[in-house]
């Protein structure tokens, strides 16, 4: 389980996410809404410890600073909503490209995408590739692994965003495994988050009971 | 108007020098005329180089005449010092704090007097080995080209550091230490660091005759001994460049990353 507890990033000359608190059991989704500019994407980052944050954040009880941050970021795994790619080829951002190719056709993609030039790529494209990229990163059974996926259908059309819906509704169910992610869709997270969605706002995570409360 | 004195070598008289200053001020009335806007620029930096080559003419008079280790010492650091605030001066973005002058100073020190040091005990061998004569025109050479190559290379680094963050970022959202999510940035710095060196090695000799060499010929050294001595400057300019660009690239990107191996851009200022 995915637990934090006073979550504080603060932003030089910008505003201060939190402080957080939020569980995200295995086998569950959470969903984090919010208008544009709240700080969904910030606290993302913070959890992902790509940015600097006071509080606690643990996996099954053991604080990430107890190990080393790539080891914390192989288990807490972040796609940001424009991911980064460092290569000319696209097989060449893949741990495991056999896993990889297996898992394209049902995003969408055409099971030669891991030889284009990453040029080629469109923004929807190059989304679902990041998805793809992130749930084959290989692990050892057993492990416990957090997915952060910051707005995984934002440039995608209904159809493939339906299927890339589809692939993540199915990651919980894979051992140990759970979910957060950030949605501007209202119905998405609905039909996605098994243990609730949550509201940032002013800076703070509300309940979403709390947040529709007049 | 030339002064032929007793020596192997044509002296100078300061009206020659008046003379081709002319091709200076024409050079700013050119940008003049085409509104190029560099007329200043231009006639402040041909200024500052005529009194700076004067100065160090005066000093390495007295130097040379008193074989005094402690104050060669001393201009030596003071020649490091300046070429310090020369890369911090070239950066478009700069590490904050006192990182911006002593990263590029600490990196060309290391590397200047390290090669200098290895050249005066090695191959030239003076005597004493830290003659002035010999220890200081070694060192400015190998500085400057040093710090050609360790202002390109930070540059490089901090420019595509900031360019590249999402690239280096999703390498370490997924679990790569920072040194490999850097990589292709580290190593574009250093290309582009080594480059000029690698180039002006190539050329030397087929495209242009290099500095060095046209002044020990101009002074009356034989030619073969002359192309020996640029040989042997140009390995000791290759040797400190790599050096000084190494740690000069590798130390910034140990300075933009931490030790939870975030990129912190936070770290830089940006271009005015």
């Amino acid at each position: 389980m995915l637990s934090i507890r006073g979550l504080i990033r603060r932003i030089p000359n910008g505003p201060t996410i939190g402080p957080a608190d939020l569980d995200v059991p295995d086998g569950r989704t959470v969903a984090i809404m919010g208008p544009s500019g709240s700080g969904k994407s910030v606290l993302l980052r913070a959890i992902a410890d790509l940015d600097p944050a006071d509080g606690a954040v643990s996996l099954d009880g053991i604080d990430r600073h107890a190990m080393d941050a790539p080891t914390w970021r192989r288990r807490v795994i972040y796609v940001a909503a424009d991911a980064g790619w460092w290569d000319d080829r696209v097989g060449a951002h893949f741990a495991d490209p056999t896993a990889a190719a297996t898992m394209l056709p049902r995003v969408n993609l055409a099971a030669d995408a891991l030889d284009w030039p990453v040029q080629r790529l469109s923004t929807g494209e190059r989304q679902r590739l990041a998805l793809i990229r992130a749930i084959t990163l290989p692990r050892p059974p057993g492990e416990a692994r957090i997915y952060l996926f910051d707005e995984p259908t934002a440039a995608l059309d209904a159809e493939s965003a339906g299927l890339v819906e589809a692939l993540i509704a199915t990651l919980p169910h894979e051992g140990r495994t759970a979910v957060l992610l950030v949605t501007h869709d209202a119905a998405q997270a609905r039909r996605l988050a098994s243990s609730g969605v949550v509201h940032l706002r002013d800076g703070a995570l509300v309940p979403h009971h709390e947040e529709a409360a007049p | 108007m030339t002064a032929t004195v007793e020596t192997s070598y044509v002296a100078l008289a300061w009206s020659d020098l008046a003379v081709a200053s002319i091709l200076v001020i024409l050079n700013a009335g050119l940008s003049l005329w085409l509104g190029l806007g560099v007329e200043r620029r231009l006639l402040v930096a041909a200024t500052r180089m005529v009194v700076q080559l004067l100065l160090m003419a005066m000093v390495l008079e007295w130097l040379f005449a008193h074989h005094a280790p402690e104050w060669t010492l001393l201009a030596a650091t003071m020649m490091v010092l300046f070429a310090g605030r020369e890369v911090m001066a070239r950066q478009d973005r700069r590490l904050d704090g006192w990182w911006a002058y002593g990263l590029g100073t600490g990196a060309m020190l290391l590397a200047s007097f390290l090669v200098t040091l290895f050249a005066l005990t090695t191959q030239v061998r003076p005597d004493p080995w830290y003659d002035a004569r010999y220890a200081l025109p070694l060192l400015g050479m190998v500085l400057g080209n040093t710090m050609n190559g360790v202002s390109i290379g930070l540059n490089t680094l901090t420019t595509l550091a900031s360019r590249d963050r999402a690239a280096i970022e999703g390498r370490l959202s997924l679990g790569a230490t920072r040194w490999v999510a850097l990589r292709h940035v580290t190593r574009h710095a250093l290309r582009t660091g080594l480059i000029s060196i690698i180039n002006a090695m190539a050329g030397a000799g087929l495209v242009f005759i290099p500095g060095m060499m046209t002044g020990q010929i101009l002074a009356g050294a034989a030619p073969p001994d002359a192309a020996k001595y640029q040989i042997l400057i140009m390995f000791l300019i290759a040797g400190g460049t790599a050096i000084g660009a190494l740690s000069a690239v590798m130390l910034g990107a140990w300075r933009l990353t931490d030790a939870r191996h975030r990129l912190r851009l936070d770290r830089l200022k940006e271009p005015a």
